[in-house]
């Protein structure tokens, strides 16, 4: 049965996550099924084939691709030394012979005769998967990788870069809707995830990278900020893989908006705790949200009734909402109404809308589509 | 120069087809809608949709489709599904569906990789090939396209395309270059996007002396399929053979990998196509039926794709980052804040606006609730359409590289060979779809919006999907071209009017053409059009006029300066748009002076409902 569909973000007290940990290329899986692991535990590993160099020996040498056999001192699979004489003519008078040497360190991977050119690999490079969380493996899937569960407290973000990280969780400021300015960070967190309220400044984003912080949560940034941070004007969301000193989250979206009241009082009863924390985003159908995983300790016993993926259901009356879209964007109410009949708005759309009411008693009406629910409530 | 898109294979179908659903996966939603024939004809009748669900939490392609048609069911009253099945053929009035058919851009789309030996020759022709099939291309690699042979392999390695399609050399040409592609890939070892133990597909399309060679290098690697060059002369482009291959290896491969397509080929009837190739069969359907060079668009929210018909020759484009939604915050990156500003009526600063656009970005199925928000999404959106266009006619291209006969008479025109086969002065018809344009709550906001991107010379018909259902209309056509005409021309084709446009500038106010038309109804209305006017003239649907138009001596509509010209034109919901605002279109620079125009203007055609209150 189809049902109206509330796209929301997830903060919750208890929560039982499962991350696959996969591997990019086929390797070794180094845990067994039911072990517990830590965050910062290799699980997996692979050898990531050498970088490759090609030489075109037969321009170097000056003579036709199949020719080069009659130069060539090594032959393919053979082991060769930085500087290391890879093929050389035999001229009659010593002054003009030439000697190709090989750039890398590496194997012989391949000769042709058709393009003259040979192909030399650096060794592979060995590369470990880490349990990015505290946890207890519960698959293995042979070469590939391994399933983690964690029993947790969960705080999905909207937008985050970074990628994969973990710290202790450190309270920058006392409320939700104050600003983390350069002034609130102190040399105590380094390493550690700061939580703000509001709004960061780019001075506030430079001090945190100066002092070696390994994450920020945050309700909003500047769109040009972040620009200044990463360098360049981000196009689409997709990140994870940015390096920029740290792993921001953003909670809430671009500009200065307070932290939802839940997000924040979760993040602050588990202050001074590990939590491992990826700015990962990937913005699609069934999106990648950045994350803030508490683990409850490896081995703790997982709360009866806590489902492995929170379940999406319709929205309901009394339901915790944000408002994703301006005019009010940013701002949080219930669910007061749902009217099922179409409603046109000010654009002259028609569109579903619901009732929505705010603390102070207020309430407005707003398309279903710039709603977000407060899930995990 | 391309040539028509392949036909796919058509199905054997053996059962009446009265009953049909149809969805379209799309990046963000699952589109269905329900066609039903009624008497002679086929009409579409009901209209669900649902989020995509290819990724996590769901990963299973289905599921949205099940929702999708759920909506249909509770709309129609007609019971499709029993559980997760569709029930085909129909049972009685009220039970089932003749069949199920879809198209599907979700996941990101087909992506491609494509190689060449000369950038624009072999790799432009691959590209061509590769986008004629509905893919979208992350990058073309080339002998001479100024990459070290080192990074050209770190750059194969890091993509993950579904598919790579190989190039060049001509038949029987030399054979080095392309060889050496080869090795380069296989030094590589390229991985698939889906499904880390299976092959990445291949298909090799270039001289086809190479092939023993390129077996050789990448039989074992890669699921090699070898097919015919694609310029096998440098005078010839031959894409079909490249393109079915495509076609095929997306089905048998791509698709099979992709979250939950396995389950979704079983419950179709027919095989699954891209959404940008049904929507191009659409395309070169209407272009030959009625003898019309056209530019169609798409714009969605994660990609806008572009095609085109002229001299019977079909090309299409795929901005795989200019969208309005997913992408919406790259059309700010590449067009500039103060290009997207341009066609905004009021004043806002620029930290407001980066940060509603990034905001939009975040939280894509978001719509405009305001009329300054509507506003802001219409200008971006000209940007999107614009910056596609510049890079359809990039490639839509006379074949570079081909040796030119020139006579005395050519002595003062000294054209380069690849001219873009874009002329906007030969355009007949402009065809719109994707939500921002099909869903807009007034046509004439769709007319303006493209016709503010595109700025149609001369005299330029204009018309928009309905309701989004090219794609689903293009698969539609490979298995009964009658249905899918019948819906076609009675419930998607909405035709917005003609777009009159003089060629020129001159000062605001000073006169641009003098005009006659006359109408049906034998009445005949006659007026003066001065630059930097904007006027809409109704023209109900369905209804020709016979125009007359006598420019001034710097304006010209195509017969040269001065010139006077009479067609026939076509209304619309709409109806004729005679602009006077001059081509190319310079706006004012002067921001008070800009948006004192943009309100005229948008007031001058009953653009948004504030300014109609105002007026």
């Amino acid at each position: 049965m189809a049902h109206s569909y509330t796209p929301g973000l997830t903060v919750t007290e208890q929560a039982v996550v499962r991350r696959r940990r996969i591997l990019s290329l086929p390797g070794s899986v180094l845990v067994t099924s039911g072990e517990t692991v830590r965050a910062n535990q290799a699980v997996a590993r692979a050898e990531l084939p050498g970088k490759v160099y090609p030489l075109n020996l037969a321009n170097q040498l000056s003579v036709a691709p199949d020719e080069i056999h009659d130069y060539l001192i090594k032959k393919v699979g053979d082991s060769v030394q930085k500087d290391e004489i890879l093929a050389e003519n035999k001229p009659l008078m010593k002054w003009f012979k030439t000697e190709i040497l090989s750039p890398i360190t590496g194997v012989v991977e391949s000769i042709s005769h058709v393009t003259g050119q040979v192909l030399l690999r650096e060794p592979p490079r060995v590369f470990e998967l880490l349990g990015y969380v505290d946890g207890r493996i519960v698959e293995v899937i042979p070469q590939q990788g391994v399933v983690v569960e964690t029993n947790c407290s969960l705080v999905q973000g909207i937008f985050g870069i970074g990628g994969e990280t973990r710290g202790e969780i450190v309270m920058a400021v006392t409320s939700p809707d104050e600003e983390l300015s350069p002034r609130r960070f102190t040399a105590a967190m380094k390493g550690k995830v700061v939580v703000g309220g509001s709004f960061i400044s780019s001075e506030a984003l430079a001090r945190a990278k100066e002092l070696g912080v390994a994450g920020v949560v945050i309700g909003g940034i500047h769109d040009k900020d972040l620009r200044a941070l990463l360098g360049y004007d981000l196009g689409v969301a997709i990140t994870g893989t940015e390096q920029v000193g740290f792993t921001l989250i953003l909670t809430e979206g671009f500009g200065s908006i307070p932290m939802a009241g839940k997000t924040f009082a979760l993040l602050s009863a588990h202050a001074g705790q590990p939590a491992s924390i990826s700015g990962a985003t990937q913005i699609r159908a069934g999106v990648i949200r950045p994350e803030i995983i508490i683990p409850k300790g490896a081995g703790a016993p997982i709360a009866p009734g806590v489902s492995a993926v929170p379940e999406r259901e319709g929205i309901r009356i009394g339901d915790q909402v944000r408002i994703i879209r301006d005019p009010l964007f940013g701002k949080l109410g219930e669910v007061a109404s749902l009217p099922s009949d179409l409603q046109k708005i000010p654009t002259e759309s028609e569109v579903r809308v619901m009732g929505v009411r705010f603390a102070d008693g207020s309430t407005a009406m707003i398309p279903r589509a710039n709603i977000e629910l407060i899930e995990g409530a | 120069m391309s040539v028509p898109s392949p036909a796919p294979v058509k199905p054997v179908i053996t059962h009446p087809l009265n009953v049909i659903v149809a969805t379209d996966c799309g990046s963000t939603t699952t589109k269905a809608i329900l066609i039903e024939k009624v008497g002679d004809e086929y009409r579409q009748t009901y209209r669900g949709e649902a989020p995509t669900t290819v990724e996590a939490p769901f990963e299973d392609v289905t599921r949205g489709v099940l929702n999708a048609i759920a909506e249909i069911e509770e709309l129609s009253g007609r019971k499709i599904l029993d559980g997760d099945r569709i029930i085909t053929p129909c049972r009685d009035a009220k039970t089932g569906v003749d069949i199920y058919i879809s198209t599907s851009s979700a996941g990101g789309g087909l992506q491609m990789m494509v190689t060449g030996v000369v950038q624009n020759m072999t790799g432009e022709s691959a590209q061509r090939a590769a986008l004629g099939a509905g893919a979208i291309v992350i990058d073309v690699l080339a002998s001479n396209d100024g990459r070290l042979p080192h990074e050209k392999i770190e750059r194969i390695r890091t993509m993950r395309p579904d598919m790579i399609l190989m190039s060049g050399g001509t038949d029987g040409g030399a054979v080095t270059h392309v060889v050496e592609m080869a090795e380069y890939i296989s030094a590589a070892e390229p991985r698939p996007r889906f499904g880390a133990t299976f092959k990445l597909p291949l298909i090799y399309a270039g001289n086809t002396d190479a092939q023993p060679q390129v077996k050789k290098i990448l039989g074992e690697k890669t699921a090699l399929v070898l097919t015919d060059n694609i310029r096998p002369v440098l005078e010839r482009e031959n894409l079909a053979p490249a393109r079915n291959k495509i076609h095929d290896l997306f089905l048998e491969h791509v698709m099979q990998q992709a979250p939950g397509y396995k389950k979704l080929i079983d419950m179709a009837g027919a095989p699954i196509m891209p959404t940008p190739a049904a929507v191009g069969v659409i395309m070169e359907t209407i272009a030959k039926r009625e003898h019309l060079n056209l530019i169609g668009v798409d714009i969605g929210g994660a990609t806008t794709d572009v095609f085109s018909v002229f001299e019977g020759l079909f090309n299409r484009t795929v901005s795989a980052n200019l969208g309005m939604s997913y992408s919406i915050s790259n059309v700010l990156a590449e067009a500039g804040l103060a290009n997207i500003m341009r066609w905004v009526p009021f004043t806002i600063d620029e930290q407001t606006l980066r940060n509603r656009i990034k905001n939009k970005m975040v939280r894509p199925t978001t719509i405009p609730q305001t009329l300054d928000e509507l506003q802001i999404e219409h200008a971006i959106a000209r940007e999107a359409l614009r910056l596609a266009l510049i890079h359809h006619k990039s490639l839509a291209t006379a074949l570079k590289g081909v040796q030119q006969e020139r006579t005395i008479s050519d002595v003062f025109e000294q054209q380069q060979s690849g001219k873009t086969l874009i002329d906007m002065l030969k355009l007949d018809l402009i065809v719109g779809s994707g939500g921002i344009l099909s869903h807009a709550p007034r046509r004439v906001q769709s007319m303006l919006l493209m016709v503010d991107a595109y700025e149609p010379l001369g005299v330029t018909r204009l018309s928009v999907d309905s309701i989004f259902m090219m794609p689903h209309l293009g698969v539609l056509s490979t298995i009964n071209e009658k249905a899918a005409t019948d819906v076609f021309v009675r419930d998607c084709m909405v035709y917005l009017g003609t777009c009159v446009a003089p060629i020129g500038q001159g000062k605001d106010g000073e006169r641009c053409a003098d005009y006659a038309i006359t109408f049906p109804d034998g009445r005949v209305d006659k007026g003066s059009l001065s630059f930097g006017d904007l006027r809409l003239i109704p023209l109900a649907s369905g209804q020709k006029a016979s125009m007359t138009v006598q420019p001034a001596k710097q304006a010209n509509l195509g017969a040269g300066a001065g010139v006077a010209v009479t067609r026939e034109v076509h209304g619309g919901v709409v109806g004729l748009l005679l602009d006077g605002r001059g081509r190319p279109l310079q706006l004012p620079i002067d921001h008070a002076f800009r948006v004192a125009s943009l309100t005229r203007w948008y007031q001058a055609v009953d653009l948004y409902p504030v300014l109609s209150a105002e007026k």
